[in-house]
């Protein structure tokens, strides 16, 4: 038994309503068919976002892009971080794009069901809608943010190798973190609102345990395996590795996260479904 | 027959209430020491261990111990069949609004379970899922979107619901610089224009002034003639008896009557009537979440006081009455009246008066409270049974700042002649002491 099964018969959809048990199926077809207000959601999420800003979208590369020049300055001219020859601002500034993306996918996925708190207790939807489009619309941003890495390597010189051909497969890995992380703090900020104030602190730690401000080469080798298993120092070396050839193509490692991630997102899904039927309660 | 589209067995929802645990800041945390994680812990084993099969025993009590848990429904049986426009009838807190939200799968039921044949569209709240920073259109598609149209039934009904709403020279205006009531007129346009087969409609309709309540309720009549069938939760007993064809009344959660109608609207407002002569004539509206509009300033209390001073709901009918209200401002607000509306127990509106039809309009200054008094004539109102409908509302845009349905109920009796008449039969509602003269 579910908590609500859809079933068609004769064009009339049936909604059969009973009370929780256990653990719910993920019924993804039922995400399938409001597939429309998904759409929806993102759209709102790009509107919204930059409205009433004089620079509007230009935000998106602001914030790497000067990320980028604090990084190269500090870490790079001063603290003289190796980055294998290449030039500093694009040996971070193509760390940061895939950094930057899942920080932000992942902060706004978590505050994403409070955020609409409202909407849940008034009128029924698939609420994984709102992570999902979180996750999505961040997509937007990178795209933006990706144009300046264009630019950049085209100032110095640097042609995009086959490599650059792994990208999508990093980015649907970045996605799939920041989606499967996003799922478990969503649903958990739904209940105690401690994770809203932690995950700032939560994304910073991250981000040291990822390889932004340094090559993955430093970690010891007998640590490599440990490091290995946070999706994003794979994604993130990954993105250095297709887009300027430095450092390791991607390894035993990386399936090895890719793997973690596809059970955190397996059990992120069935989590977050299982809080659904009660979240208008407790929001 | 037409088959039956809702089928309701045995629906329970319960509720927790009081301060569970569920609900942590990290003020607690921090104050409560190092040990807040570790119960934190315990409270999510806790929760996993399967809360769905609580005690029916501490059941609707009406008396919260902290921690404790309420029924909202409890077992809740019936049918609905194909194209029955059903009547929701019930005091505040009887289960209305949680039956259409377990019915619209919003929230889940504890037990019971209900079929549900075909399309679902509900309408709990105007206006869900507006932002305040996008335009009239692009709300209106939004909100279109969350109702459950499809872009392309939007798009198509786009003209229409525009006109309705009355809103066109601002469409590309970003909402937020709507006044409440172009807001209003814009998500009940687009919720107008849903069509699913099973329409679910809370006590939405009632909000506003008078001419959009009539349009409301002119699209209510609308909608239960082209034989959809409509769930329908309202106070207005008029409104119920012309609409529905059914009536189902719930009391403390459970099914009290169901059957037509009319039937169920007498029933209930005969109990209503019995019940508010245990009414002391004191509302204290602080706590009571009946209401709508921001509440920058809001009614804190209501009194009514007989012709002796004393704190009473039963008047004669010969007997002057007076409404007291305690107004307490959030916000500085200028020019805000307070409006009077008596309703008879059908739900027609029987006396409107606004404090500054002979009162002085005065700005509201935040932190500070206000007193005001009402004084009704004697001979009056007909006995019977009333309701107090009260508004806080802008002089000038009749936006809400505070405003119940139904504050509660008061009663005028045939009179004893204390107070020089005794009523007898007439019809009307209002029976004043008219000068009369042979010419």
């Amino acid at each position: 038994m579910t908590e609500s099964t859809a079933v068609e018969t004769r064009g009339v959809p049936l909604t059969i309503i009973t009370p929780p048990r256990g653990w719910l199926r993920l019924d993804l077809d039922e995400v399938w068919r409001y597939r429309e207000l998904l759409y929806f959601f993102v759209w709102r999420d790009l509107k919204v976002r930059y409205k009433q800003t004089v620079i509007g979208a230009g935000w998106a590369v602001i914030q790497p892009a000067f990320t980028m020049i604090v990084f190269s300055l500090f870490f790079g001219v001063l603290a003289k971080m190796p980055s294998g020859g290449v030039p500093y601002p694009i040996f971070y500034y193509s760390a940061l794009l895939p950094w930057m993306y899942f920080a932000n996918a992942l902060t706004q996925a978590t505050n994403s069901v409070v955020e609409n708190q409202r909407m849940i207790t008034k009128v029924y939807f698939p609420k994984i809608l709102l992570p999902v489009s979180s996750v999505v619309s961040g997509l937007v941003d990178l795209g933006i943010a990706f144009l300046l890495l264009l630019v950049m390597m085209a100032w110095y010189r640097l042609p995009p190798t086959l490599a650059a051909l792994w990208l999508p497969v990093f980015l649907l890995l970045a996605i799939a973190s920041a989606l499967a992380a996003g799922l478990w703090l969503a649903a958990l900020n739904a209940i105690y609102r401690d994770v809203r104030y932690a995950v700032p602190f939560f994304v910073q730690f991250w981000m040291f345990a990822s390889p932004v401000a340094y090559p993955s080469s430093l970690v010891p080798a007998e640590w490599r395996w440990l490091y290995g298993l946070n999706p994003m120092a794979g994604v993130i070396e990954g993105f250095r590795w297709a887009l300027t050839g430095h450092g390791q193509p991607p390894s035993a490692i990386l399936a090895a996260s890719a793997v973690g991630v596809a059970v955190l997102l397996a059990g992120g899904l069935f989590y977050f479904r299982r809080m659904e039927g009660t979240v208008a309660d407790v929001v | 027959m037409s088959e039956i589209v809702i089928r309701a067995e045995s629906l329970g929802k319960q509720y927790r209430i009081g301060t569970p645990e569920r609900y942590r800041a990290l003020r607690d945390t921090l104050t409560d020491g190092l040990f807040a994680p570790f119960r934190l812990l315990g409270s999510l084993a806790g929760k996993s261990n399967g809360s769905s099969n609580g005690s029916a025993r501490t059941a609707a009590s009406g008396l919260a111990a902290p921690n404790s848990t309420i029924w909202a429904l409890r077992d809740v049986s019936f049918e609905v069949r194909r194209g029955e426009a059903v009547g929701l009838i019930g005091r505040n807190g009887a289960g209305k609004t949680t039956l259409l939200k377990v019915l619209s799968q919003i929230t889940l039921p504890t037990r019971g379970r209900a079929e549900v044949h075909g399309r679902v569209g509900s309408l709990l709240e105007v206006g869900t899922g507006f932002h305040p920073e996008l335009t009239g259109r692009e709300n209106a598609y939004l909100s279109g979107a969350i109702l459950g149209m499809s872009k392309r039934e939007m798009e198509r009904k786009f003209d229409e619901i525009v006109a309705f709403s009355g809103v066109e020279r601002f469409l590309d205006t970003p909402l937020k610089h709507y006044s409440s009531g172009m807001q209003m007129r814009l998500a009940f346009a687009v919720a107008a224009h849903l069509e699913p087969e099973i329409l679910l409609v809370d006590e939405v309709l009632a909000v506003g002034d008078i001419e959009f309540q009539k349009k409301c309720l002119g699209k209510m009549e609308e909608v239960t003639r082209q034989g959809r069938t409509v769930l329908f939760v309202s106070h207005n007993m008029g409104a119920l008896r012309r609409l529905c064809t059914r009536g189902l009344w719930l009391d403390a959660g459970g099914v009290r009557q169901s059957g037509s109608a009319g039937e169920c609207v007498d029933a209930y407002v005969a109990s209503v009537e019995s019940a508010a002569r245990e009414e002391t004539g004191c509302f204290d509206l602080a706590a009571r979440t009946d209401r709508h509009g921001d509440r920058r300033v809001q009614m804190t209390r209501i009194r009514f006081r007989g012709a002796d001073g004393g704190q009473r709901s039963r008047f004669e009918f010969a007997e002057p009455f007076a409404i007291e209200f305690e107004i307490e401002a959030r916000d500085t607000v200028r020019s805000c009246f307070v409006g009077v509306t008596i309703l008879a127990a059908d739900g027609t509106n029987v006396i409107g008066t606004h404090h500054c039809d002979t009162a002085e309009l005065r700005d509201f200054v935040r932190g500070h409270s206000y007193r005001l008094s009402c004084l009704f004539e004697p001979n009056t109102l007909k006995p019977g049974l009333y309701a107090l409908q009260v508004g806080l509302l802008d002089f000038a845009t009749w936006d809400v700042y505070d405003w119940f349905y139904s504050v509660g109920q008061f009663a005028v009796t045939d009179g004893t002649g204390k107070y020089g008449r005794v009523s007898d039969d007439r019809p009307a509602f209002v029976h004043p002491v008219l000068q009369w003269e042979w010419k």
